[in-house]
C-alpha cells in the first residue's frame, strides 16, 4: 500500500511539475499575471508530494517490506534503523529520489524567498526548475522506480546494504553533496530566465550570489566528507584517488568557485556578464554530467552502481536537451549583453578573470582526465586511464598560480592599479614567503623537496596577505577587535575561505611527501618502529554485533618507553553478504595521524598490518571546512538581508523590485 | 569584431556536442570488461562439491568439451529470481547451463531450486566464494560463456533477459560452437 502511495505521489508530483514548467513560462511571455501566479504554489505542492514519496520509501525500509524490489536489494531486517534510513539513498533508485527531493526543496525555497523579485522573473526561474524536475521524475518513473514490487516471488530477507556504505559518513555525505550539486540549479535557472527575457543586470548577479554561495558551501563540505570517509573506511590511507566519482564532484566545485567570483565582479563592476552566465550553465551541466557518469556505468569506479545502458541513454538524452538547449540559447543571446564597466590591464577585474581562467583550465583538465579512457577507446587506443600522476602534474602548477593570485588580490584596486605601488606593497610579503618557504620544511622535516618549498612559500604568501589586509583594514580605528567587528561579514568570509585554501594546500602537500607507510607481518608481541613511534601487535579478539562479526586487533603505540596510544583496528565480516570490511584505527592529531589497518591473517597466527604515519593529513579537511565556514560567514552578511528588506518594501510600494537593486 | 564574438559564444556548445558524441559512443560498453579481463583466459582451477549430490565433486577439467553458460546465483539475490524463469526456458531449449551457487547455504539453495525449477545441468556449490573470487565475480547474478576448451569468452554482469540473450549471449554461444579454438589466438 505504502509503495503505491509513494508511486502515485511521484506521478502527481510529475503532473504538478508539468504545470510549473509550462503555464508560468507562457504567462511570463504573454504577461498573463494569473498564469504566472501558478509558479509559486506549484513549486510548493510539488515539493509536498515528493516529500510524501520520500517518506513512504523511508517507511518501507523501516517496515522491512521486502516485496519492494529496491528495499530487498538494499536493506536487511538485521540492519540498525539508522542504516535502514540511509539505505534509502544507498542505491541508484533512492539516490535519484533524493536528487529530486532536494531539487523540489530548492524550488520551494526559491518560491518562498523570492518576494523581492518581479513576478515574471520568478515565473521563468521556477519554470526552468520545473523542467529539470520533469526530466528527473520521468527518469525515475520510467527506468528506476524505487517502488517496484517483487511479486509473487519475494525474498524473505533483504540483500543488505553494501557494508562500505554502513557508516556515519555515508549517512550525511550524499545529501550534503546533492545539496551542492542541485543547489547550482538555482543560479542556472536564473541565468536561463535572464537569457529568455534578455534582462541580465547586476541585480541578477546580486540575487544569484547567496544561492550559489549556499550550494558552494554544501558542495565543499560534501566533498570533504567524501574524502574523509574514503580515508578511514576504504583502509588504504589515501584521502583522494582521482576516481571518476570524485572527479564528478570536484568539477562543479571548481567551476562553481569560478562562478562565485565572476558573480561578484558582475555585480560590482558590471563586466563579464556573458562569461558569468556561461559559468552558471557549465557548473550545473557538470553537476548533471556527474550524475550521468555515476549512473550510466560508462566508467569504472570504487563507488560504481549497477551499469545499465538504457538508463545511461536516458540521462544522456536529458543532458543533451538541458545542456545543449541552454548553450544554444546562450550562443544566440549572449551577444546582447553590453559591457558597461571599463578597466585597465592591471586591475582587480583582470586578476579575477585570470583566477577564473585557472579554475576553468583545472576543470577542463579534470574532465579530460576523467573521460580519457573513453577518448582513447573511441580513438582505438584501447581503454587507458591517466591516473593520479596526470592529475597531480596538472594540478600542482595551477594550485600554485591560484595561491599567487589570491595573495595579490587584496592589494590590487578595481579598474586600475599602478604596478610600482603594487610591487612596493608586496615586497616584504614576497621576501617572507621565500624565507619561510625554505625554512619551515628545512627545520620541521628531515628531507626537503622543491614542491614542498613552493607549496609552503605560496601558502605563507597567501596567509600573510590575508593577515596584512586584515590589519590594514582594522587599524585605522582604535582597536583591532572594534575594527574587526566593523568589517563586513562577506569580507571576513573571503579572508577565511582563502586562508582555508592555504591550509588545505599545506596539508595535501606535506602528507603526500612526508607520509611513511609500512606493510608488515607481525606475530603477537612483535613490534615495528616508524619515526619516533614503536608499534606493538598484541593479537586479536572477536566481537559479535547486530549485523557483523568483528575481529579486533590491538596495537599499543609507544613513544620512547611510555605508552602513547592504544589502537584497535578491525576486520568485519558482514553476515548477510559475507563481505569483509577493514576498519582502520587512527590516532589523530593536528600535526600527524597514526594509522593502522589490518590485512590478512597467516596460518601461523601472524597478521599482515599496514601502518602509516601521516603528517598534516587533517589539514586537508580542516582547510576545506575553514573555506566552507568562510562561505557561510559571507552568507550572513547584512548586505544580503538589508537589500532584501529594502526591495521588498519597494515592491510593496508598487515599484518594480529589480530596479531598486540595480 | 561582433561576428567573431558570436562564434566565440558558440564554442561551449560545440565542445558539448563533441563530448555528447563521445559519451554516446561509450554507452553500453561494459567498463568492467577490460579491467577485469578474465576473457580469453581459462576457467580457474577448482574442485568443489556438487549441490545436492552428497560427496561428489566437480572440477574445471570435467567441464571441458562443451560450450556452456556458467550462471552465478544465490538465494539472497533478488535479481536472480527475476532471471530464473528465463534460465528455465533456455534450459528447456537445450542450452547447457551450469550454476555457481555463490556464498550460499546448500539447504536454502536446494529449496530455492525445488520451488522455482532447476535449469542447471549441475550446480557448483561455492559456499565460501573461492571460485567467485578467482573469477572476479562482482556480484550476483553474473553469467559467463565458456567454450569447449574451457576458455571464458564472455562475461555478462546483471540479469539475463530474453533481449540480451537474443542480442548478445546466443550469437556468441553459437559462434564459439562453430569456431571452437579461434578465440584463443586473440588473447
Amino acid at each position: 500500500m505504502l509503495a503505491e502511495v509513494g508511486h502515485f505521489s511521484l506521478i502527481i508530483a510529475l503532473s504538478v511539475a508539468l504545470l510549473q514548467a509550462t503555464l508560468p513560462l507562457w504567462g511570463a511571455h504573454r504577461n498573463y499575471t494569473l498564469w504566472m501566479a501558478v509558479a509559486r504554489p506549484a513549486a510548493l505542492v510539488q515539493f509536498l508530494f515528493v516529500v510524501l514519496a520520500f517518506v513512504s520509501l523511508i517507511a518501507l525500509f523501516l517496515q522491512n517490506d521486502f516485496t519492494v524490489s529496491y528495499v530487498a536489494m538494499q536493506s536487511n531486517s538485521h540492519l540498525p534503523y539508522w542504516y535502514k534510513i540511509s539505505a534509502v539513498w544507498g542505491g541508484h533508485e533512492g539516490s535519484l529520489l533524493l536528487w529530486v527531493l532536494i531539487l523540489a526543496g530548492w524550488s520551494a525555497a526559491v518560491a518562498v524567498f523570492s518576494s523581492t523579485l518581479p513576478l515574471d522573473a520568478v515565473s521563468r526561474i521556477l519554470a526552468v526548475m520545473g523542467w529539470i524536475s520533469i526530466g528527473f521524475l520521468l527518469f525515475i518513473l520510467l527506468t528506476s522506480n524505487p517502488f517496484d514490487r517483487l511479486l509473487p516471488n519475494f525474498p524473505l530477507d533483504g540483500n543488505d546494504l553494501n557494508p562500505l556504505l554502513q557508516d556515519v559518513g555515508l549517512i550525511i555525505h550524499p545529501p550534503t553533496l546533492y545539496m551542492g550539486y542541485v543547489g547550482f540549479s538555482v543560479v542556472f535557472a536564473f541565468s536561463i530566465a535572464g537569457l529568455l527575457s534578455g534582462q541580465l543586470d547586476s541585480a541578477w548577479a546580486r540575487w544569484s550570489r547567496p544561492w550559489t554561495l549556499i550550494a558552494w558551501c554544501f558542495l565543499t563540505v560534501g566533498i570533504a566528507l567524501g574524502s574523509w570517509w574514503a580515508y578511514y573506511e576504504l583502509g588504504w590511507g589515501g584521502w583522494w584517488f582521482w576516481d571518476p566519482v570524485e572527479n564528478a564532484s570536484v568539477m562543479p566545485w571548481l567551476s562553481g568557485t569560478a562562478l562565485l567570483h565572476a558573480l561578484s565582479v558582475t555585480e560590482k563592476r558590471k563586466v563579464f556578464k556573458a562569461w558569468t552566465v556561461m559559468l552558471a550553465i557549465i557548473t550545473f551541466s557538470l553537476s548533471l554530467l556527474g550524475t550521468f557518469l555515476v549512473r550510466s556505468g560508462v566508467l569504472t569506479s570504487v563507488h560504481a552502481f549497477a551499469n545499465d545502458p538504457e538508463r545511461g541513454l536516458f540521462i544522456l538524452g536529458f543532458l543533451a536537451i538541458v545542456v545543449g538547449g541552454s548553450l544554444t540559447l546562450f550562443a544566440f543571446r549572449a551577444s546582447l549583453f553590453q559591457v558597461q564597466g571599463r578597466y585597465q590591464l592591471l586591475s582587480r577585474e583582470t586578476l579575477l578573470m585570470l583566477g577564473n581562467l585557472l579554475l576553468m583550465v583545472a576543470t577542463f583538465a579534470v574532465l579530460l582526465g576523467t573521460l580519457f579512457p573513453l577518448i582513447s577507446d573511441a580513438l582505438n587506443f584501447g581503454k587507458l586511464s591517466v591516473g593520479p600522476p596526470y592529475f597531480n602534474l596538472v594540478f600542482t602548477p595551477l594550485a600554485f598560480a591560484a595561491l599567487l593570485l589570491m595573495g595579490a588580490a587584496p592589494f590590487i584596486q578595481w579598474k586600475k592599479q599602478e604596478i610600482s605601488s603594487l610591487i612596493f606593497s608586496l615586497r616584504w610579503q614576497a621576501l617572507l614567503a621565500v624565507v619561510l618557504g625554505i625554512a619551515v620544511p628545512w627545520l620541521y622535516f628531515d628531507r626537503i623537496y622543491w614542491q614542498v618549498v613552493l607549496a609552503t612559500g605560496f601558502s605563507v604568501w597567501l596567509a600573510i596577505s590575508m593577515l596584512k589586509d586584515l590589519k590594514n583594514k582594522t587599524c585605522h580605528g582604535t582597536h583591532f577587535f572594534a575594527g574587526l567587528a566593523a568589517l563586513s561579514r562577506s569580507y571576513k568570509g573571503m579572508i577565511l575561505a582563502h586562508s582555508g585554501i592555504a591550509v588545505l594546500v599545506i596539508g595535501a602537500c606535506y602528507t603526500s611527501f612526508y607520509s611513511t607507510e609500512m606493510n608488515v607481518r607481525l606475530q603477537t608481541n612483535d613490534s615495528v618502529t616508524i619515526n619516533e613511534f614503536r608499534y606493538v601487535w598484541l593479537g586479536v579478539k572477536t566481537r559479535q554485533e547486530q549485523n557483523y562479526i568483528a575481529t579486533v586487533g590491538q596495537v599499543d603505540v609507544y613513544r620512547g618507553d611510555s605508552l602513547f596510544a592504544r589502537l584497535y583496528p578491525e576486520k568485519r565480516v558482514y553476515t548477510v553478504r559475507q563481505n569483509v570490511m577493514t576498519e582502520a584505527a587512527i590516532d589523530g592529531s593536528l600535526m600527524r595521524d597514526l594509522y593502522v589497518a589490518m590485512g590478512d591473517s597467516f596460518d601461523d597466527g601472524a597478521w599482515a598490518l599496514r601502518i602509516s604515519h601521516k603528517p598534516f593529513v587533517r589539514w586537508v579537511w580542516l582547510g576545506a571546512l575553514i573555506s566552507a565556514l568562510g562561505g557561510g560567514l559571507a552568507l550572513t552578511d547584512r548586505r544580503f538581508r538589508l537589500q532584501r528588506a529594502a526591495s521588498s518594501a519597494a515592491a510593496e510600494g508598487g515599484a518594480p523590485g529589480l530596479k531598486v537593486n540595480a | 569584431m561582433n561576428q567573431k564574438k558570436t562564434w566565440l559564444y558558440l564554442l561551449p556548445l560545440l565542445v558539448f556536442v563533441v563530448l555528447g558524441a563521445l559519451l554516446l559512443n561509450s554507452l553500453g560498453k561494459d567498463p568492467q570488461l577490460l579491467p577485469s579481463a578474465k576473457i580469453g583466459k581459462s576457467l580457474p582451477n577448482f574442485k568443489l562439491p556438487v549441490l545436492g549430490e552428497e560427496g561428489s565433486f566437480i572440477s574445471a577439467e570435467q567441464l571441458k568439451g562443451q560450450v556452456f553458460m556458467l550462471n552465478v546465483w544465490a538465494t539472497w539475490c533478488p535479481s536472480c529470481r527475476i532471471e530464473h524463469p528465463v534460465l528455465n526456458q533456455l534450459a528447456a531449449e537445450g542450452v547447457i547451463i551450469y550454476g555457481l551457487n555463490y556464498k550460499d547455504t546448500p539447504d536454502d539453495a536446494l529449496n530455492y531450486l525445488q520451488t522455482l525449477g532447476n535449469p542447471y545441468k549441475k550446480v557448483i556449490s561455492d559456499t565460501r566464494g573461492d571460485l567467485g573470487l578467482d573469477l572476479g565475480v562482482y556480484g550476483a547474478p553474473e553469467t559467463y560463456l565458456v567454450d569447449a576448451n574451457g576458455i571464458i569468452i564472455y562475461r555478462h554482469v546483471g540479469v539475463v533477459t530474453q533481449e540480451n540473450w537474443l542480442s548478445t549471449l546466443k550469437p556468441l554461444l553459437e559462434q564459439s560452437r562453430h569456431t571452437g579454438t579461434d578465440e584463443r589466438g586473440k588473447k
